[in-house]
């Protein structure tokens, strides 16, 4: 990696936290649905085989047995693809978890088309939409796994249902070394003054690539990960807006309904900046190899730049 | 009977060990895919396609068609090496599973692959989809019939038993189910992880036609085949007792090559050893 990141698994940081936040607390339950081996609950399964429950290629039936447990007072984490965690069982997610607001945390993995090969069918690319709409429900797209795993951590605090997405490739650790996170607050990675990138998940680490090169020609772009979705950081976004006058999102997630539109949203009642978001097409994913999908849909640091040069040619 | 012709039998077991062939060298082609469940289904679908089945490979929307479905979208591997055998398309394109821009994507598109009926991969959707294009067919009065295939590890999906339940209410007898019945899902074995037994008595308290069969016996596929274009007034299901991997020694009743591709020391064995003929 030119930048010297390392590159590591969100799904092994993921399971690491499981792991020990079993040893911590008895109340910590898990829910898999035949995808332990890949989300890595398995290692949570290994540990504490009476606290997890294998529920079978039964998405629906997983969320709603959460709820149950969750209703019983157990912290319930569920995991699996984001494909099948999120719109094959909405109802029940929507019914029995953020509806009763319910003490559950779908963690799921594999979002976005960075899944690769196995093609559009598992690339859900509008999961942050879905899940961003349903009121009562904390949305998190860490940008790394030293990320994802303070987040599991910090998600524990509170007993809302929560939604944390995680990819299936390795990501560089951008990070590393960072205090603790807080949910429903955005990180400033880089200070600039000139343009502003929003990034979320593996995205953020392309936003800083972004803005390195942009520093080489003269530009100053202040990079804010927005690890959190929803509730969205208003101030910082408002804040951003108003010093740099500029704006870029970028997501690997449909250009519609993501980060991008909330924070369109947000400039829109708040400060009237030139924006434009970086994301997938509104068009279904296709096989492939992840680089090459990142590239084909417009997701590189090098689109990041061009959008930036856009919006501050739209500048007054 | 004429229907069991020794050297019929002989070239569908020939043409099972080609498909064997391309699903190894196609999937360690790509570097990713699911090698185990697409070897335990290669004589259900050879057994299909080049015996059972009415269709025309040069003329894939041919509305008197039979269908199928593959419900288990993950075998797209053996669907697709079956349809480039029959003619749908070239054989080279075998090797571009999975690759940007190509036709054969990771799981079965109905909108890129000629001779795909459905775009599945997300399991359990299959069997409800067969049902509507049997529906379809009877408000049409055609006499095609409606094939599909799903795995055991399917079973679990909920759906699977509320489409269980419309076939029979609708007595879909044009609708035949083949289940992989390979004992194995993604995270082991399928009694360990969501237990089926006893499936037989399950879909015959749902209203089917259950038969079990050696599921790489083509002569008892086709006769199973037969048997169920002769029940009436309900659906068929045909148990199908499979070896996951079948075929390739390293890879039998193998968890690991679920969803993993050969690699090159693997191809060359796998391919060694499906030369010889068993
Ligand atoms: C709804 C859904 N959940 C999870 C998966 C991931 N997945 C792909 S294959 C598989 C196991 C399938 O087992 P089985 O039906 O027995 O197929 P086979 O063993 O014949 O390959 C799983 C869990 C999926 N494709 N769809």
């Amino acid at each position: 990696m030119k930048h010297g990141w390392k590159m590591e698994s969100q799904r092994k940081a993921y399971s690491k936290a499981l792991v020990e936040l079993g040893n911590q607390r008895s109340d910590i339950v898990v829910l898999d649905a035949d995808l332990s081996s890949s989300t890595q609950t398995i290692k949570f399964a290994e540990a504490f085989p009476e606290r997890f429950f294998n529920c079978g290629i039964a998405e629906a039936n997983m969320m709603d047995t959460a709820a149950g447990l969750a209703a019983s007072g157990k912290t319930v984490f569920v995991s699996t693809f984001a494909v099948f965690g999120t719109g094959r069982c909405y109802d029940q997610i929507r019914q029995s978890i953020a509806y009763p607001k319910l003490n559950v945390k779908i963690v799921v993995s594999h979002a976005g088309i960075t899944v690769g090969g196995d093609g559009a069918s598992h690339q859900i690319t509008e999961d942050v939409a879905l899940m961003r709409v349903l009121p009562n429900m904390t949305v998190i797209v860490p940008a790394d796994s030293p990320e994802t795993y303070r987040t599991i951590f910090e998600i524990v605090k509170n007993k809302n249902p929560t939604y944390v997405r995680m990819g299936r490739a390795d990501v560089p650790s951008i990070t590393e070394g960072l205090e603790s996170f807080e949910i429903g607050k955005a990180t400033v990675m880089k200070e600039g003054d000139d343009v502003t990138l929003i990034g979320t998940g593996i995205m953020v680490s392309r936003c800083l690539s972004a803005a390195e090169e942009l520093k080489k020609q003269g530009i100053g772009a202040r990079v804010i990960n927005m690890s959190t979705v929803k509730p969205l950081d208003e101030k910082t976004i408002v804040k951003a807006a108003r010093e740099t006058g500029a704006m870029v999102t970028a997501e690997e997630h449909n250009i519609l309904e993501g980060l991008g539109s909330a924070v369109a949203m947000v400039l829109g009642e708040n400060a009237n900046v030139p924006l434009k978001r970086v994301g997938i097409p509104d068009i279904f994913g296709e096989s492939g190899d992840s680089e090459e999908l990142m590239e084909k849909y417009g997701l590189t640091a090098e689109n990041i730049v061009n959008a930036a040069h856009e919006v501050l040619a739209r500048k007054k | 009977m004429d229907l069991l012709d020794p050297k019929e039998m002989d070239a569908l077991n020939e043409r099972a060990r080609t498909i064997r062939q391309h699903i190894i060298k196609m999937t360690h082609a790509a570097g990713s895919g699911h090698p185990g469940g697409s070897l335990s289904a290669v004589e259900i679908l050879t057994t299909l396609y080049f015996k059972i089945m009415k269709h025309d490979p040069k003329n894939p929307g041919w509305i008197d068609r039979d269908r199928f479905v593959l419900s288990k979208g993950h075998a797209a591997p053996a669907l697709y090496a079956i349809l480039a055998e029959a003619g749908y398309f070239p054989l080279e394109e075998l090797m571009t599973l999975r690759k940007l821009g190509c036709r054969l994507q990771g799981h079965p598109s109905m909108r890129c692959t000629p001779g795909v009926e459905m775009s599945t991969g997300s399991l359990g959707h299959g069997l409800a989809v067969a049902n509507g294009m049997a529906l379809a067919a009877r408000l049409d009065r055609k006499l095609h019939r409606i094939f599909v295939l799903c795995g055991d590890g399917e079973m679990n999906v909920g759906e699977i038993w509320e489409s269980a339940m419309l076939a029979a209410h609708y007595k879909l007898d044009n609708v035949t189910m083949f289940l992989d019945r390979n004992m194995l899902q993604l995270d082991g074995p399928t009694e360990k992880i969501m237990s089926l037994e006893p499936l037989t008595d399950k879909w015959k308290a749902f209203g089917w036609q259950v038969q079990e069969i050696d599921g790489h016996s083509i002569k008892e596929i086709i006769i199973a085949s037969q048997n169920a274009l002769r029940c009436h007034g309900k659906p068929s299901v045909i148990i199908c007792h499979t070896v996951k991997g079948k075929g390739v020694s390293f890879m039998e009743g193998a968890v690991r090559f679920h969803g993993k591709a050969p690699v090159d020391e693997e191809c060359e064995k796998a391919l060694g050893e499906l030369e010889v003929c068993r």
